[in-house]
């Protein structure tokens, strides 16, 4: 399979398979060991006060309300930036939702990251029109220049790879997406220039 | 902000047509820049400011700048439309800052257009052509909207307002009869009327399937229950396709008030609109809209003193395409992983929250006000005998006019590539067009001539589905793009259903291996086989509709299926592994490929040919699109 073929990093098990949270503790998880868990990322699951306290905060807006599961894990994921076992379980109790399901959750949709990610995003569209365009040709070039796989995060933590299926752009295809600039018909030749705008 | 009642929507709209009338001493002229998402992503907001900063600079009062959505015309973005005072407005393209002070300069101030940089001339909505307006200085030679061939096919239903209308003002929208087909529906029709109604255009799903509406609504209405529900798929998950995006960020109304419509319809007080975590300039001016249209009272407890009550409210995805498929959907909504669920029991009987619902897609919502004030007649006037009114295609992919457009169903999809999207660019073959995204096939050259008609399509192994058209040439590889397209389907599966979780899994591993040049002919039945177990024995439209760009190409391509398998080579030179690219005596030695390569697999000295080392080569195919003197070949 090209590096076409793999899809946003955030994918999990080839069967999505809800894994119970001791089997994930015996086992391993599954979705940090890909991408910037093989790198030394010790301490980052420590969080401050404030952090749990907006999360806390963010647990109390949505309790009780039916259905509010994912758009409190989009908050939570907003203001801390990713969405660890510790920060599950705090969700899971505040919510009083199985943990299985609050990982089932997290681990279903792309959106969603287990792992912290880098400084700057790219996200390479995958779309159609993109990938006719020569979208994945972009992408390899991406990862040779990155040294990185789709998914995977830098270890100076200076870039995450991403692909995504379609941003909705197609009349600009191929398009990157860094952050929140949206660079149209990129060209193989300005891919070096663009990366290096990024710090 | 006080509620409205019936009356003032008649009071807003005067208000606003007056107010935005250019006339003579008071506004002379109006500049729109168009700024979508599109739009802005190509600079539109800095020529906003560039613009706004001549404005200021030069002092005059009579001259007002504002910002529109998308104006359907996406590879030409930024556009800016200036109208002035008694002349037809002239449309600029791909405007930059410098571009934009010229033009200001020039025509604004000075009165003459800028020719070079103007495409258009007068709006395509024919009923905004004002009476006696004169062509501006040097606008002669600019083409009328009617004549480019890009507007002239067009039909403009959902897209009405394109152009035209700030998405964050409400009264611009309702200026433009926004709320008015609600008004009437609460007023002066019964629910069963607003049904009949529906039912009469005979407009269909345009999510993809193509169901019935009124006949959707009509199930709901019949089921008894305290609480029901309007949901709104904006989860427009296919890649190609983005005219769901257009319509939530340019006429966010026109869905609001087609999901009112159809609460009356079937007695629900509340809905929701799914819309996905991609488009977040989507999110934010639905959001806005809802909040203005609650302040008029257009949404929430009894809207315009009718005594009924409507809220909605926007509920972002989290990046599954599977949640565009209803009941995954609804689950989705409900909080959990979104899986779908067995049909019966339908959603008109058991829905969100095992409630009686109505789930319909953006494009099909934004008809529903058009439909209700001008007639359910009205709208079958156009259209095929099963297939009525409008379909909005976005038309991306090798092909010269790239964007969004609007044509009546029936139309021949030739006329859409050829004529509206102007060719094939480069002066390369056509060689097929992809229709209905992952759920869609590839429609060949010979059948071009079919009609835009869901069941004419889906005779030819594609379907209408959302309304991604997207046109390949004979540069990229059939098997490719099927296996592309397995590759989407098998990621995004759900699991439940084992054979589309394991069947999609069996296909791409299969195509994988063709497109390497390992493939059997055994391989293209085994597909076939497989594609129909799939089909048969998955729940939901994804799985039931995954197997199709491989069934489609391997009905019009199996060729080149063949030319992989037999004589190791693609035909089209896209397969990497069937592939070695090697530098000819055309080079110039001018060391552009030598610098993008990547594995700095490329040697040679300057002004002498280059040598690309094939150990080292991963055939990223830099060097052959960097190369100006196409000196590097495949084989």
């Amino acid at each position: 399979m090209t590096a076409a073929g793999s899809c946003a990093c955030f994918r999990v098990l080839p069967v999505r398979a809800v894994m119970s949270v001791n089997q994930i503790k015996k086992e391993g998880d599954p979705v940090s060991q890909r991408g910037a868990s093989q790198q030394d990322l010790a301490g980052v699951e420590e969080f401050t006060a404030e952090q749990l306290a907006k999360v806390d905060a963010i647990v109390a807006k949505y309790k009780g309300k039916p259905g509010s599961l994912i758009p409190a894990l989009e908050d939570i994921q907003e203001a801390i930036g990713f969405l660890p076992k510790e920060l599950q379980k705090r969700v899971a109790l505040g919510l009083r939702v199985p943990l299985s399901e609050v990982y089932g959750v997290v681990t279903f949709y792309h959106f969603f990251t287990m792992v912290p990610r880098g400084r700057n995003i790219i996200r390479v569209c995958l779309g159609t029109a993109c990938y006719v365009g020569g979208g994945a040709q972009i992408l390899d070039l991406m990862v040779g220049n990155l040294k990185l796989q789709p998914g995977a995060t830098s270890p100076d933590r200076r870039f995450t790879l991403e692909t995504v299926r379609c941003l909705g752009c197609c009349g600009l295809a191929p398009v990157v997406v860094i952050n929140e600039d949206t660079h149209r018909q990129v060209k193989v030749g300005r891919i070096t220039k663009i990366l290096e705008s990024y710090e | 902000m006080p509620r409205l009642k019936v009356e003032d929507l008649y009071r807003i709209k005067g208000e606003v047509l007056r107010a935005s009338a250019l006339e003579a001493g008071k506004r002379s002229a109006r500049i729109t820049v168009h700024m979508g998402t599109c739009g802005i992503s190509c600079g539109a907001e800095k020529v906003l400011k560039t613009l706004k900063g001549a404005l200021e600079e030069c002092g005059r009062k009579d001259i007002f700048i504002t910002s529109s959505g998308c104006a359907g015309m996406c590879k030409k973005e930024p556009l800016v439309t200036i109208e002035k005072l008694g002349e037809e407005p002239i449309r600029y393209e791909e405007v930059d800052e410098k571009k934009a002070a010229q033009i200001f300069e020039q025509h604004v101030l000075g009165g003459e257009v800028v020719k070079d940089l103007a495409f258009a001339k007068g709006w395509e909505q024919k009923e905004l052509a004002l009476e006696g307006a004169k062509t501006a200085a040097g606008g002669e030679e600019v083409p009328a909207s009617a004549k480019v061939p890009f507007f002239g096919v067009q039909e403009l239903r959902v897209m009405r307002n394109r152009g035209i209308i700030n998405a964050e003002k409400i009264d611009e929208a309702i200026a433009r009869d926004a709320y008015f087909g609600a008004a009437k529906v609460l007023f002066q029709m019964s629910p069963a009327e607003v049904v009949q109604e529906v039912k009469a255009s005979g407009i269909r799903g345009r999510g993809g399937a193509g169901f019935p509406t009124g006949m959707k609504w009509e199930f709901c209405s019949r089921t008894k229950s305290d609480v029901k529900y309007v949901l709104c798929n904006a989860d427009e998950g296919d890649p190609g396709a983005y005219m769901d995006r257009s319509v939530l960020e340019s006429d966010p109304h026109s869905v609001l008030e087609g999901m009112l419509i159809g609460a009356k319809a079937i007695g629900s007080n509340m809905g929701y609109i799914y819309c996905r975590a991609e488009y977040p300039l989507a999110v934010k001016v639905l959001n806005i809209a809802i909040d203005q249209a609650r302040d008029y009272g257009l949404l929430g407890k009894d809207i315009l003193g009718s005594g009924f009550d409507f809220d909605i409210e926007v509920y972002r995805g989290a990046g599954a395409f599977v949640c565009g498929e209803e009941t995954a959907l609804m689950t989705s909504l409900e909080g959990k992983r979104g899986m779908p669920r067995p049909r019966p029991p339908f959603p008109a009987i058991s829905g969100l929250w095992k409630k009686p619902t109505v789930l319909n897609n953006v494009e099909t919502l934004a008809n529903i006000p058009q439909i209700i004030l001008q007639g359910g007649k009205w709208y079958a006037g156009i259209g095929t005998q099963r297939s009525k009114g409008t379909k909005v295609f976005a038309l991306t992919g090798d092909v010269n006019n790239v964007g969004l457009v609007e044509v009546p169903m029936g139309l021949p999809i030739r006329s859409i590539v050829e004529d509206v999207g102007g060719g094939i660019p480069k002066g390369r073959k056509f060689k097929a067009v992809q229709l209905g995204g992952p759920s869609g096939g590839c429609v060949p050259a010979e059948h071009l001539d079919a009609p835009v008609d869901y069941e004419a399509i889906m005779q030819l192994g594609a379907i209408v589905g959302s309304g991604g058209m997207i046109v390949i040439d004979d540069t990229k590889c059939i098997v490719d793009v099927a296996r592309f397209f397995m590759d989407f389907c098998q990621d995004e599966s759900c699991g439940k259903c084992p054979p589309c979780r394991v069947g999609t899994r069996k296909m791409l591993e299969t195509l994988t291996k063709i497109c390497a040049g390992n493939g059997k002919l055994s391989d293209i039945d085994n597909l076939q086989r497989w594609a129909t177990s799939i089909k048969n024995a998955s729940l939901c439209g994804l799985g039931q509709t995954a197997p199709n760009p491989v069934l489609s190409t391997i009905r019009y391509f199996r060729a080149e299926y063949e030319a992989h398998i037999k004589e190791h080579r693609c035909p089209a030179g896209v397969c990497k592994a069937l592939i070695t690219y090697s530098i000819i005596d055309d080079c110039t030695g001018c060391g552009v490929c030598l610098r993008v390569c990547p594995q700095e697999a490329i040697t040679g000295e300057k002004k002498e040919r280059h040598v690309i080392d094939q150990a080292k080569c991963v055939k990223c195919g830099a060097c052959r699109s960097v190369c100006k003197f196409d000196a590097v070949a495949v084989a």
